[in-house]
C-alpha cells in the first residue's frame, strides 16, 4: 500500500505509452478506416512525437508529476486535433488535479484518483457515457478496477494488472456495440463488429502502466 | 496511390504554400499555427468571421477567404479538425475589436476544438460567439446531423452581414436562421484515398452506391444499387425536401457539389434534374451553385445542399463576394 510511484517511473510509463503509439499507428489507423476516416493512428502518432520531444527536453524538465500531466495535455490538445487532441488533454489536464502541486511520487490511491478525475474530464468534454462505442468503453471499468484494487490494499502491480485486464474487456465489447457518439455513430448499425479506435488507443495506457508502473514495483 | 504529391506528411503544407502563391492579391497564409486570413485583416470596427475544417475539403475553407466572407480559415490535417491554438492565433490577427464568430460543423473533434479555443479567447477578453452547421439529413438523429454544404453557404451569409456593419447578436441570429433553413445529403460512388493511408477507405464495387455519406470518406448510411443519375437525384433529394417540409412557393437556393473527382458533366446532369424536381414541386430555384465547393479528397459523387430563402437571405447571398473559390 505505500508503494510510491515517482516521477521518473511516471515518465517512463508515458515514454512506453508514445513507443506503444507509435509502433501502432497503421492499426488503429486501419481500425478507424473501417468505421471513421482513417486519421486515429496519424494523428494519434504527431501528438505522440511532439510528447515524446516534449517530456525529453533537457531544457525544459517537468519538475514534478502534476507538471508533468499538464505537459502532457497542453502538447496533446495543441498537436493532435481532431476529436482525440481535446479528449486525451482532458484526461491528462484533469488526471492532474488529483495530485498535490509539487508532488515527486505518488501512491496507488492517487494514481486511481488521478485515472477518476481524468475519465471525468474525458466524459464531460466528450458528453459520452459507457457503451457508446468510444474510450469511455476502455478507460471506465480500467478506473474502477483500479480504484477496487487499490482499495483492496493491493500492490502497484497486481492493480496495474486488473485495471489493464478490465481496459481489454472493455476494448473488446466496443466489437458488439453500435456508435452512438463521434464520427461511428454516422454509420449507424453498420458501427457493429468493429473495434473502436479511440477505446483502443486507449487501452495502452493501461497495457504500458501495468507494463512499466505495475513491473517495477513487482 | 496516383497522387501527385511529394510526402503524405508534407501534403497540407505545400498545399497551403501553392495557394499562397496563386493568390497573393486575395489572401496570406500564417505558418505554425497554420492559418489562412484576408489581406486586408484586421478590418477595424468588423465582426471577423472564422472557420476551419480539416483539409481534404478544400475549396472549403481556405477558398472562402476574403471580402464579403471568412476574415480566417483554420486548415487541420486531412481529414482532422484544426486545434484550439489555430483558431486563437487566427483570432489573434483578424480581430477588428467588436467581436468574431465561428462557424463551426458539427463534428465531436470540431466542436470540441472550437469550444477549448473560444475558452481560451473569452479568458483573454475577446468577445467570441459560434454557430453550428448541422445539415445533413442522412443522419435521423437531429442533434447528431453532420455539417456540410450549409457550411460554404452561411459561411458566405454571415460574412456578407460582417461586411455591412452589423453588430455580433445580429450576425449570430442571421447565421443561425440560415443553418436551421438548410439540409444536405451525399451520394458516393467511389471512396476516396488519403494520403497517409494510401489506398481507398472502403470498397465500392461497380454498379454500387453509397447514399448517405459524410465528407470524410467513412461509408454511408446504406450501401444501394447505382441507378441512373434521374433516380439517384430522387434518392437524395426527397429526404431533404421532406425535412425541410418544403411546399409549392418556397424558394430557394440549391448546391450541387462535387466530392472531389466528379466531372462538372456529371454534377450538370445531377442539377438539371434537381431543377426539374424542385419545380415540378412548384418549388422556385432562386440561385444556385455547381461545382466542388465542398470535397472530400478524390472521392466520387456528390452533395446535394438546399436552402430556404426568404428575402434576407437571398440579399445576403447576392452581396458582394470576393474570395479565390466565390467571386461576385
Amino acid at each position: 500500500m505505500s508503494q510510491e510511484i515517482t516521477l521518473a517511473q511516471l515518465r517512463r510509463w508515458l515514454l512506453a505509452f508514445t513507443d506503444r503509439i507509435i509502433q501502432q499507428e497503421l492499426y488503429l489507423t486501419e481500425l478507424d478506416a473501417a468505421i471513421g476516416d482513417a486519421d486515429h493512428g496519424t494523428n494519434m502518432r504527431r501528438g505522440m512525437d511532439k510528447v515524446r520531444q516534449r517530456i525529453t527536453d533537457e531544457n525544459a524538465p517537468c519538475p514534478d508529476v502534476s507538471t508533468l500531466f499538464r505537459t502532457v495535455a497542453m502538447t496533446l490538445i495543441s498537436s493532435v486535433g481532431g476529436a482525440a487532441g481535446p479528449l486525451y488533454g482532458a484526461f491528462f489536464l484533469r488526471a492532474a488535479r488529483g495530485t498535490n502541486n509539487g508532488a515527486k511520487s505518488i501512491t496507488l490511491l492517487q494514481l486511481a484518483q488521478m485515472f477518476r478525475h481524468g475519465l471525468e474530464g474525458v466524459q464531460q468534454r466528450g458528453k459520452a457515457q459507457l457503451d457508446e462505442k468510444t474510450m469511455i468503453d476502455t478507460i471506465y471499468p480500467a478506473v474502477e478496477a483500479l480504484e477496487q484494487a487499490a482499495q483492496a490494499g493491493k500492490s502497484v502491480a497486481d492493480a496495474l494488472a486488473l485495471a489493464r485486464e478490465a481496459a481489454e474487456a472493455g476494448m473488446k465489447h466496443t466489437i458488439v456495440l453500435q456508435a452512438s457518439k463521434g464520427r461511428a455513430s454516422y454509420l449507424g448499425p453498420r458501427s457493429i463488429g468493429h473495434q473502436d479506435p479511440g477505446a483502443t488507443s486507449a487501452y495502452y495506457l493501461f497495457e504500458t502502466a501495468a507494463e512499466t508502473l505495475g513491473q517495477e514495483q513487482a | 496511390m496516383q497522387k501527385l504529391i511529394n510526402n503524405p506528411a508534407d501534403a497540407v503544407l505545400e498545399c497551403l504554400q501553392g495557394y499562397e502563391l496563386a493568390y497573393p492579391h486575395l489572401i496570406r497564409v500564417h505558418y505554425d499555427p497554420h492559418f489562412v486570413y484576408r489581406i486586408d485583416a484586421p478590418v477595424q470596427g468588423k465582426v471577423s468571421i472564422i472557420s476551419g475544417s480539416g483539409s481534404g475539403h478544400e475549396p472549403l475553407n481556405i477558398g472562402y477567404v476574403g471580402r464579403g466572407m471568412l476574415d480566417a480559415a483554420c486548415p487541420g490535417a486531412i481529414f482532422t479538425s484544426p486545434t484550439p491554438d489555430q483558431y486563437l492565433a487566427a483570432l489573434k490577427k483578424v480581430y477588428g475589436g467588436v467581436g468574431a464568430l465561428y462557424v463551426v460543423k458539427n463534428y465531436t473533434g470540431g466542436v470540441l476544438n472550437t469550444e477549448l479555443a473560444m475558452e481560451m479567447a473569452a479568458e483573454e477578453g475577446f468577445q467570441v460567439a459560434s454557430v453550428l452547421v448541422n445539415d445533413d439529413v442522412a443522419v435521423e438523429e437531429k442533434a447528431n446531423r453532420r455539417g456540410m454544404g450549409a457550411a460554404v453557404l452561411v459561411e458566405k451569409i454571415a460574412g456578407a452581414a460582417a461586411e455591412q456593419g452589423r453588430d455580433l447578436d445580429s450576425i449570430v441570429q442571421v447565421a443561425r436562421r440560415a443553418s436551421a433553413q438548410t439540409r444536405s445529403m451525399g451520394v458516393a460512388l467511389s471512396s476516396c484515398t488519403s494520403p497517409s493511408v494510401g489506398r481507398p477507405t472502403f470498397y465500392l464495387p461497380e454498379s454500387q452506391m453509397e447514399v448517405g455519406v459524410g465528407i470524410h470518406g467513412e461509408p454511408g448510411r446504406r450501401r444501394e444499387p447505382l441507378v441512373h443519375a434521374a433516380e439517384v437525384v430522387n434518392i437524395v433529394a426527397q429526404p431533404i425536401i421532406e425535412d425541410l417540409e418544403l411546399k409549392a412557393g418556397d424558394m430557394v437556393l440549391a448546391m450541387v457539389s462535387g466530392l472531389g473527382s466528379t466531372p462538372q458533366q456529371e454534377l450538370f446532369i445531377v442539377f438539371r434534374y434537381l431543377h426539374q424536381l424542385l419545380t415540378q414541386l412548384g418549388v422556385r430555384v432562386e440561385r444556385q451553385l455547381v461545382g466542388n465547393y465542398i470535397t472530400s479528397l478524390d472521392m466520387a459523387g456528390c452533395l446535394i445542399t438546399l436552402l430556404r430563402l426568404d428575402p434576407e437571405l437571398l440579399e445576403l447571398w447576392d452581396a458582394p463576394v470576393r474570395t479565390p473559390a466565390l467571386c461576385w
